[in-house]
């Protein structure tokens, strides 16, 4: 890796963080587990002046969950999450990064200020509703995931705030599914989509289904929801609602998915993801 | 029928036999571990990288971002300035006249060949090709360097798709060749004309065989010391002694001086069967600088810049009798070259030809290919060349054919499979096949897989839409290139012979080097080479130390590719072992008072036929011949034996493939889900060693047929320069391999061998083809070109439906 020059730090504290991050003013960037950073970086499509390392700030790792929410550590590799089955999607979607290499390495916290759309843990974040605490020099401050990502690797967050924690309400009782699409399993997605579902006696409560790989942002599948919700969960109206996961999408068309393709895709994987959450398939 | 003059020349050659060397088979055939294994997997092998010398400067290249435009300017003030730059060169600098190599001179046959400069005069014609060449401190301080180095380009129109460039009107890559179209050459047999008339099908495909890279794990490097008259080059290269004289002629230092070593190489497949501009700019550099010069290639310079194999657009046609009798191939290549001949580019694509029949008796086979340039980086050898191409369109036409009779595609095959023969079947190309038995290899492969299970199988698959097919391919392929006359300047055309050496030095103590002129990079001649070895002389393979890659060390050499190491080099090998054990009788005969005939190997020593007490060690042997105060009248001290072999024919390995595939046929996504190998390489000098190299060409063969493709776009510009969207297949897409063998003596050497190299790729891909459009015959899909993308055999089956997605 022959990146170009820049300075780095490894502060011992979130503050020294913030501060490094301030001084080094637009230039200056985070590195947490440096899989999205790093091979920017060797391509030379990335040139930070200056490299924050968050591995010495401490109590930024971790999965609590208390008061019905998970608490989330920023800094929190996608294998912990992958090995902690109680996160339903979240879990499920981690376990297909990439391969065990980045999942030990890469973390959800720096997952999330890439804001990639094409990367697992965005949208699900969205479908589960979570929000991300973020810290700054002025204070501490809560963005929910739903208005975390404005443009193609564009988020809320402020040049010189940090991404501290994940909070997602608990789905205990929830059916899920993540079903990724790609050509080979080390892949990112070609189109992903989760789904998670609150259904009481085969009727469907709730329903959030969030689509991965679809437009420069990660999306939501309103029109799956609305047409789903308050319905019978069967074949036939998960099918139905499915119909509509590409709704309003302009997917980015590459040389091996058709935008046409993609919205075909985004179908197929939508209904196999919602009938494993309603638990017509496993 | 018609056939060009180098055809004419292609001679015919008749397979001879050679005696078998009389010795027991101890170690040969034994699925011996690797000897190189241990230090490779501690991480203590030597690779270029792992190399530097004292004094040592670093290199870059600055390259066109431009896939065809004139150079206004270049400015390199700016990173001359620069601290830790020492020089930046451009082609104004360079005093070096000669073109980069291309060894193809076919006679009668006129080949274009545009002058392929080390750094771009004037114009650049692909992205990537080097405009000036950076010599600084370090890596960092030239990679950085090369940002600050601004050159103006005025874009001249770009040709990228093959037969847009032979259209008239066309963008020329090279104004001064008139045409892109830069060799026509046909290769045949047999009345074509009354073949076709004969048939009461004809079936015609249009197969497009995509681009694809080499992607070896090592990537490209060289380090370049010039020192006291002398070069020394550390390439990662499958070709030492190529690059030795190549330098030599290129940088005017005779060859004595100059010495290449090959360290470790981390694979190859082909793309290193080369000699490249940026071995030749950095041994310049060193020569001007009197210092080290070290260049390691980036990945990206990796997919741009390293060559690249296949890209033909075949258009095949073949005649049959309703009863399934096969009356003539004729295969129309059009190979697209890319923007400049490299070492072998043109002799590729004729590589097709010599198998177009393959397994199959067919009164009447023709091969017309037709060679054009684009703005693309230069195809030449990549693992098969040019046999892959053409085993891909037989056998997938095969399944075509017999979907067209109404027949079963194993039938098909078996009724036109030519006859097992022993020694020597001369198809009407006028290439003599050494051995074979087809037929052999396919019952072997129905042992494992039966195609019935596969359909009940697939019967149950589908109530859950999952297509599952099974496909097969029967190949056999030209490899071990080898006889010098064949393929020499008077007969094929290459400016070069075919032969392998090799050297035997049993040392004073009894300790044995053997130095081979293969050089290996990832094979395993290492353990193969000494089991050979071992075997002749009576020891154990642990005590032959294989030297090879160091153009200083042993006998000139011509290297590794086409499968050539073993038949050629392994028989070299086992020729001086011979003479070595041939002496070694002489003398154990003349200590012992018996016969030299009367000697023989037995538990490790040369001892006297009868009195297996009475009999010397091979170090007991060496210290007589070391210290020579009893040896026979007049015969030299030493027992250091070389020979240079050069057979009488190519070798044919041959096989038969199983796929198995499961197309999700909503998505149009295919899984391999079992593969079963039986390839025929003759006897086994080592199993395990065979094992891998037809696990790596399978995968390479999968990789072609499902994931792996280099595109570039209208522009030129490449799409596919990272490994994210350059797919090569994983252990997580592929399935467990089961492999077997049959064993078919090679007339053609001692070892009764052939190679096993290529043999896997050579076979895969239309297997794949054929197990998915097996699978989806029933949506009504009939043919689909690869890389076999979900995406496309989506919309192939969209299309195959009338439109109605599926």
């Amino acid at each position: 890796m022959i990146p170009a020059e820049f300075d780095y730090t490894a502060p011992a504290s979130l503050e020294e963080a913030i501060s490094a991050l301030r001084q080094g003013g637009e230039d200056a960037k985070l590195l947490a587990g440096g899989h999205s950073l790093l091979p920017l970086m060797k391509l030379r499509l990335a040139a930070p002046s200056l490299l924050v390392d968050l591995r010495r700030v401490p109590g930024l790792a971790g999965v609590a969950r208390g008061n019905g929410t998970w608490r989330i550590g920023a800094l929190t590799p996608h294998a912990v999450l992958e090995h902690t089955p109680e996160l339903g999607v979240v879990s499920a979607a981690a376990a297909t990064i990439a391969d065990p290499q980045v999942r030990n390495r890469g973390t959800i916290g720096g997952s999330l200020v890439h804001g990639d759309p094409a990367s697992d843990l965005p949208a699900v974040m969205m479908a589960c509703e979570a929000s991300v605490t973020v810290q700054g020099p002025s204070g501490q401050r809560t963005i929910p995931a739903l208005e975390l990502f404005q443009g193609y690797m564009e988020t809320a967050l402020a040049a010189d705030e940090v991404l501290t924690e994940v909070r997602m309400p608990v789905l205990d009782g929830w059916g899920f599914g993540y079903e990724k699409f790609n050509r080979r399993s080390e892949d990112w997605a070609m189109v992903a989509v989760s789904a998670v579902v609150n259904a009481r006696d085969g009727t469907c409560e709730d329903v959030r289904v969030g689509l991965t790989n679809m437009g420069s942002v990660p999306l939501r599948a309103p029109a799956v929801e609305e047409a789903l919700r308050g319905k019978q969960l069967d074949a036939e109206s998960i099918a139905a609602a499915a119909e509509q996961a590409a709704e309003g999408t302009d997917p980015p068309a590459d040389l091996n998915a058709s935008a046409e393709y993609k919205r075909h895709l985004a179908r197929v994987l939508c209904r196999r993801a919602l009938e494993k959450a309603a638990g017509l398939s496993s | 029928m018609t056939t060009g003059g180098a055809a004419e020349q292609f001679i015919r050659v008749a397979a001879e036999t050679t005696e078998a060397a009389p010795s027991p088979s101890i170690h040969v055939g034994q699925a011996m571990r690797r000897k190189e294994d241990p230090r490779l997997i501690t991480g203590k092998g030597s690779y270029v990288e792992d190399i530097n010398l004292t004094g040592q400067l670093w290199a870059a290249w600055v390259r066109s971002p431009e896939a065809h435009a004139r150079i206004v300017s270049i400015d390199a003030s700016a990173a001359r300035a620069r601290k830790g730059v020492h020089a930046v060169y451009t082609h104004e600098d360079l005093d070096i006249e000669a073109s980069l190599p291309m060894i193809w001179v076919p006679p009668e046959i006129e080949v274009k060949t545009p002058h392929h400069p080390v750094l771009a005069k004037d114009e650049v014609n692909h992205v990537g090709d080097p405009v000036a060449l950076v010599i600084g401190d370090d890596r960092y301080a030239v990679i950085d360097a090369v940002e600050d180095i601004v050159v103006e380009y005025d874009p001249l129109e770009v040709v990228v798709d093959p037969e847009k460039a032979l259209e008239e009107g066309s963008p020329l890559v090279h104004e001064q060749l008139g045409t892109n179209k830069v060799c026509e050459w046909s290769l045949g047999g047999g009345d074509l004309e009354a073949g076709f008339a004969e048939a009461d099908v004809v079936i015609e495909r249009r197969i497009v065989n995509h681009r694809m890279a080499g992607a070896a794990i090592e990537p490209r490097g060289v380090l370049a010391e010039f020192r006291a008259d002398r070069l020394t080059v550390w390439s990662s290269t499958q070709v030492p002694h190529f690059l030795r004289l190549f330098l030599s002629i290129l940088l005017g230092v005779t060859e004595d001086k100059v010495r290449v070593i090959a360290p470790e190489v981390g694979g190859g497949f082909g793309s290193k069967l080369q000699v490249y501009a940026e071995e030749i700019g950095c041994a310049w550099a060193s020569m001007k600088l009197g210092r080290p010069i070290k260049w390691i290639e980036t990945r990206t310079e990796g997919f741009m810049v390293t060559h690249h194999g296949r890209d033909q657009i075949d258009t095949i046609r073949v005649g049959a009798k309703r009863d399934g009798t096969l009356t003539a191939w004729h295969a129309k290549i059009i190979a697209d070259l890319g923007a400049y001949q490299m070492l072998l580019t043109p002799a590729i694509p004729p590589s097709s030809a010599f198998v177009m029949c393959g397994v199959y008796k067919t009164p009447a086979v023709q091969t017309d290919i037709v060679m054009v340039m684009t703005n693309k980086f230069g195809t030449d050898a990549i693992r098969g060349a040019g046999r892959p191409e053409a085993t891909h369109m037989i056998e997938v036409t095969m399944d075509q054919v017999a979907h067209e009779l109404g027949m079963d595609p194993l039938e098909l095959r078996r009724k036109n499979f030519i006859p097992p023969f022993s020694n020597g079947h001369e198809t009407p190309i006028g290439v003599t096949y050494d051995s074979g038995n087809y037929g052999g290899a396919l019952d072997k492969l129905l042992e494992h897989i039966d195609p019935a299970d596969v359909r009940r199988e697939a019967e149950a698959l589908r109530k859950r839409g999952v297509y599952r097919g099974i496909g097969f391919s029967t190949y056999t392929e030209i490899c071990g290139n080898a006889p010098s006359r064949v393929i020499g300047p008077k007969g094929f055309g290459l400016q070069g012979g075919g032969w392998e050496s090799a050297t035997v030095r049993v040392h004073a103590s009894g300790a044995v080097t053997l130095y081979t002129g293969t050089s290996p990079h990832g094979q395993g001649h290492e353990t193969g080479f000494a089991q050979i070895v071992a075997d002749r002389l009576g020891i154990d393979p642990a005590q032959v130390d294989v030297i090879h890659g160091d153009t200083a060390t042993g006998p000139f050499g011509l290297d590794t590719y086409g499968s050539r190491s073993l038949s050629v080099g392994g028989e070299a090998a086992a020729r001086a072992a011979t003479k070595v054990a041939g002496k070694a009788r002489q003398i154990v005969a003349h200590q012992l008072e018996a016969a030299p005939e009367d000697i023989e190997l037995h538990e490790g020593r040369f001892s006297v036929r009868g009195s297996p007490d009475k009999g010397m060690t091979l170090p007991e042997v060496a210290g007589a011949a070391y210290v020579p105060d009893n040896l026979p009248e007049g015969m030299e001290p030493g027992l250091d034996e070389q020979s240079f072999y050069d057979p009488e024919n190519f070798v044919f390995p041959f096989g038969a493939h199983a796929c198995v595939v499961d197309v999700d046929a909503e998505t149009g996504k295919v899984s391999v889900v079992r593969w079963v190998a039986v390839d025929d390489c003759g006897p086994a000098i080592n199993p395990m060693l065979i094992d891998g190299q037809v696990h790596g060409g399978i995968t390479h063969g999968i990789g072609q047929a499902l994931y792996e493709r280099i595109h570039y776009d209208e522009s030129g510009q490449l799409v596919t320069g990272t490994f994210v969207d350059y797919a090569l297949a994983t252990a997580a897409e592929l399935p467990s391999y089961e492999t077997d063998r049959t064993e078919t003596p090679s007339p053609v050497n001692s070892l009764r061998v052939k190679g096993v190299g290529e043999a896997g790729t050579i076979a895969a891909s239309p297997a794949v083809v054929n197990a998915v459009i097996d699978a989806l015959r029933p949506l009504g899909v009939d043919y689909i070109n690869m890389p076999l993308t979900p995406m496309r055999v989506w919309e192939a089956i969209h299309e195959a439906n009338g439109g109605v997605r599926a």
